[in-house]
C-alpha cells in the first residue's frame, strides 16, 4: 500500500473535504435513525467508514462532467457528484420530491443532470454499463471519463471479467474503483475469493492497477489523480483498489455478528474523518471548536433543512404508478413519425 | 416493391439507420469481419468500420450491458445475440437494467437499445440450441417485444425499434432468414404495437406470430379448400404489449380461436391470448379456445422426435376440426 507523501490538496480543500465527509457520515447516521423510525423502507446500505473512497476519487475527477455509476450503497457518491441531499433524502422517504419521484429508493438513486448514472442493486451489474457509458463518451468525442465504484465482492461476478476484457480491448475511458471493505455481505473476502488482493486480479487483462489506503482521503486523492489522468489521456481503463471498512452491517437487516470486535476496533482507529481532522488540528489549521461547530452546523442542516423537506414533501401521485414503464408518446411506436 | 430475403431486409434496415445516424452502432459475436452468422450485418464492417460494427467477445451479459450503458448517452446500439439460447445469459442486463432503468430513475434515463436474436427450433441443434424465449421476455414490463413473420416486418420493425426510445427485443427465427418476401422500396416503419390480419375469414381466428403465422396460413388454405371453413389469420407481430383490441375484434367476428405457438404451452403466448379472450369476449365464444403448442420437453436431437416436438400446419388444422366437431 502507498502512504501519504506531500499533500496535493490545499488546506482549504482539506477543510472542505472534512466537512463533506462529516456531512456524509451524519447523513447516513440520520438515515439509520429514519429507518428505525420506519420513515425509510426497503433495504438500506450505509457508507460510514468508507467516506474517503468516494470523496477522494470524485474530488480528483470533475463532478458533474465525468460520469459516475455505482452499486446500491450509493447515497454518498450521489451527493459528492453534485446531487442535492434534499432530493436524495426525499427519495429515501419515498416522496414525490425525491430524485426518482419515490420510484427508485435507496438502491436506485439517479441524478442524470449531475451525471450520476445510478445505483444498481445487482452486484456487478454496473461493470458493463460503465464500459458502455465510456463507449458512448468515446463515440461522442468528449473528454469525460466514467468512474465505476463497486465493492470487492462484485469482482466475483462474470461481469467483472467480461467488462475488464472489453474495456481494455477497446481502450475505453473508464476508471474502475474497487472499494474493498473485506466483506461480501457477511462473508469475509478470504473465504469467498482465491486471490485476496483485488488489484492483482486485473493484471490478466493488461489494465494498470494499484492498491492504496482507502481510509486516508489524501492518499485516495493522490492515487485517483493519477488514475483519472491515465484514463482521460486516452490510455484506456484503470483499476484502483481502495482498502476500506464499513462500520455497519452490509444492510440494515444484517446483525453484523460475523466480525471480530478486535477487527472493528482496529479499523475505528483509522477513521477517515478523525484522521483528517487530527491532521488539520496538528498542523494548526483547525481547532477542536471549529470541528465541533462544523458538526453542529451539519446536524442542524440535516435536521432543519433536509429531514424537514423530506418529511413535509407529498407522497407520489397514483398517476406515477405506470407513468415511466415505457417512454410516453414515443412516435415511433406507431411507425409513422417521419 | 422488391422481393428480398429476410436477412437482406434486416441488413438493409441496419444500413439505412447507420447511414442516417452516426450514433447507431451494431454489436455481437461474429457480426463484423464475418458479417453475421445469418448475414444480417454483411458488408457493414467494411462500410462503417470497427468502432460502429463491433465484433464482441463471447460475453453475452457483458456486451449487452455495454450496449445498454452506451444507450444512456444516446448511442443506439443494435445488439445481435447469435442465438436466443445465449440470451439467457444476458437476461440480467436486459431485464434488470434495460427494462427498469427508465422507471426506477423516475423517468430520467432511457435505454434505447435493440436486442435482436433468432430463436426457435431449426435442424437437429439439440436442447441447448433450440430455445424459444419469447414467452420469457414478453412478460417483462418495460421491455417491448416484437417478432417479425416476413421480410417486410423484419425491415420495418427494426427501423422503428432503432428510433424508439424504449428497449426493444426482436425475436427472429433461425429458419426464416432465407425466406423471401416483398419489402417497400421506400423507407418503411412498421408499428411496434398492434397486429395484422394476414388473411380474412369468418369462421375461426388462427392467432400466430413469427414462424407460426406460416403454419396458420397453410392451415387456413387447407381448411378452406378441403373443409369449407374460412379461417382468419391474425399475425401477432407485437408480443409486448399484445394487441388486446385486435384480438377482441377478430374473435368478436369469428367466435372461435386457435393459437399456434412454437414454445411449450405453459405461461406462453397462447395462455396470454386465451386470458385476454376470457377477460374481454368470453360471451362471444361459440367454442373454448385451443392452443397448439410444442411438447412440454427439451428439444430432442433425433430428427423424427424433433419434428414431433414442434407443431405444424396439420396440427392447427386438426385443432380447428376438433372445434367444429369434425
Amino acid at each position: 500500500m502507498t502512504s501519504a507523501k506531500k499533500s496535493l490538496l490545499s488546506v482549504e480543500a482539506k477543510k472542505r473535504l472534512l466537512r463533506e465527509m462529516l456531512f456524509a457520515r451524519r447523513f447516513e447516521e440520520r438515515c439509520y435513525e429514519a429507518y428505525v423510525e420506519r420513515k425509510i423502507g426497503g433495504f438500506l446500505h450505509l457508507y460510514p467508514g468508507e467516506e474517503a473512497c468516494a470523496h477522494g476519487v470524485i474530488e480528483a475527477a470533475r463532478a458533474g462532467h465525468d460520469y459516475v455509476i455505482t452499486s446500491y450503497r450509493d447515497h454518498v457518491h450521489a451527493i459528492k457528484s453534485g446531487m442535492d441531499p434534499k432530493a436524495v433524502m426525499a427519495e429515501l422517504f419515498a416522496k414525490e420530491t425525491g430524485c426518482c419521484k419515490g420510484l427508485g429508493g435507496s438502491m436506485h438513486i439517479f441524478g442524470v443532470e449531475q451525471r450520476f448514472m445510478g445505483g444498481y442493486a445487482l452486484v456487478g451489474g454496473p461493470f458493463p454499463l460503465a464500459a458502455g457509458i465510456a463507449k458512448g463518451i468515446k463515440m461522442k468525442g468528449g473528454d469525460e471519463i466514467c468512474i465505476c465504484f463497486l465493492g470487492d465482492a462484485a469482482n466475483n461476478q462474470g461481469t467483472f471479467h467480461e467488462s475488464l476484457n472489453m474495456a481494455k480491448l477497446w481502450d475505453l475511458p473508464v476508471l474502475y474503483v474497487c472499494e474493498n471493505n473485506l466483506y461480501g455481505i457477511g462473508t469475509r473476502i478470504d473465504r469467498s475469493t482465491a486471490v485476496v488482493d483485488q488489484y492483482q486480479r486485473v493484471s490478466g487483462y493488461g489494465i494498470p492497477s494499484k492498491q492504496v489506503d482507502g481510509q486516508d482521503v489524501e492518499v485516495v486523492y493522490a492515487a485517483a489523480r493519477e488514475a483519472v489522468e491515465h484514463v482521460r489521456s486516452g490510455k484506456g481503463p484503470y483499476f484502483l483498489e481502495l482498502m476500506t471498512y464499513r462500520y455497519r452491517g452490509h444492510s440494515m437487516s444484517d446483525s453484523n455478528a460475523y466480525r471480530a470486535k478486535d477487527e472493528e476496533r482496529m479499523w475505528s482507529k483509522r477513521d477517515p474523518i478523525i484522521m483528517l481532522r487530527d491532521r488539520l488540528v496538528e498542523a494548526g489549521k483547525l481547532t477542536e471548536d471549529d470541528y465541533k461547530n462544523m458538526d453542529t452546523e451539519i446536524l442542524n442542516e440535516i435536521e432543519d433543512d433536509i429531514i424537514k423537506f423530506a418529511e413535509e414533501s407529498p407522497e407520489p401521485s397514483m398517476e406515477l404508478l405506470d407513468k415511466y414503464v415505457l417512454v410516453e408518446n414515443d412516435p415511433w411506436v406507431k411507425g409513422e413519425a417521419r | 416493391m422488391a422481393e428480398m430475403m429476410f436477412w437482406e431486409a434486416v441488413r438493409r434496415a441496419h444500413d439505412e439507420e447507420m447511414t442516417r445516424d452516426p450514433l447507431v452502432i451494431c454489436m455481437g459475436e461474429d457480426i463484423g469481419v464475418v458479417g453475421g452468422t445469418y448475414k444480417a450485418t454483411q458488408g457493414l464492417w467494411d462500410k462503417y468500420g470497427p468502432e460502429r460494427v463491433i465484433d464482441t467477445p463471447i460475453s453475452e451479459n457483458g456486451y449487452t450491458g455495454l450496449g445498454i450503458g452506451a444507450s444512456f448517452l444516446g448511442v443506439r446500439p443494435i445488439i445481435e445475440i447469435m442465438s436466443v439460447n445465449f440470451a439467457w445469459l444476458a437476461t440480467d442486463q436486459i431485464v434488470n437494467t434495460a427494462a427498469k432503468v427508465h422507471y426506477m430513475s423516475g423517468g430520467q434515463l432511457k435505454a434505447p437499445v435493440v436486442v435482436r436474436s433468432p430463436g426457435g427450433t431449426a435442424h437437429q441443434l439439440g436442447a441447448q440450441h433450440s430455445a424459444r424465449m419469447e414467452k420469457v421476455f414478453m412478460g417483462i414490463a418495460g421491455l417491448r417485444v416484437v417478432t417479425p413473420s416476413n421480410p417486410r416486418q423484419a425491415y420495418g420493425l427494426l427501423k422503428s425499434a432503432v428510433r424508439c426510445d424504449d428497449p426493444v427485443f426482436i425475436n427472429e427465427h433461425e429458419l426464416m432468414y432465407n425466406m423471401k418476401g416483398e419489402v417497400p422500396d421506400e423507407e418503411y416503419f412498421h408499428p411496434l404495437e398492434g397486429s395484422e390480419v394476414a388473411r380474412q375469414g369468418k369462421d375461426v381466428t388462427l392467432f400466430g406470430y413469427n414462424i407460426s403465422v406460416h403454419w396458420c396460413m397453410q392451415a387456413a388454405d387447407i381448411l378452406s379448400k378441403q373443409h369449407g371453413i374460412e379461417a382468419e389469420v391474425v399475425d401477432l407481430y407485437a408480443l409486448n404489449p399484445l394487441d388486446r383490441a385486435g384480438i377482441v375484434e377478430s374473435v368478436g367476428k369469428t367466435h372461435r380461436a386457435v393459437i399456434a405457438e412454437e414454445a411449450e404451452p405453459a405461461v406462453g403466448v397462447g395462455a396470454e391470448v386465451m386470458a385476454i379472450i376470457n377477460e374481454e369476449c368470453f360471451f362471444e365464444l361459440d367454442a373454448p379456445p385451443v392452443r397448439v403448442s410444442a411438447v412440454n420437453a427439451p428439444i430432442p436431437y433425433n430428427h423424427t422426435l424433433e419434428k414431433a416436438a414442434i407443431p405444424n400446419a396439420k396440427d392447427v388444422v386438426a385443432a380447428v376440426l376438433k372445434i367444429f366437431g369434425k
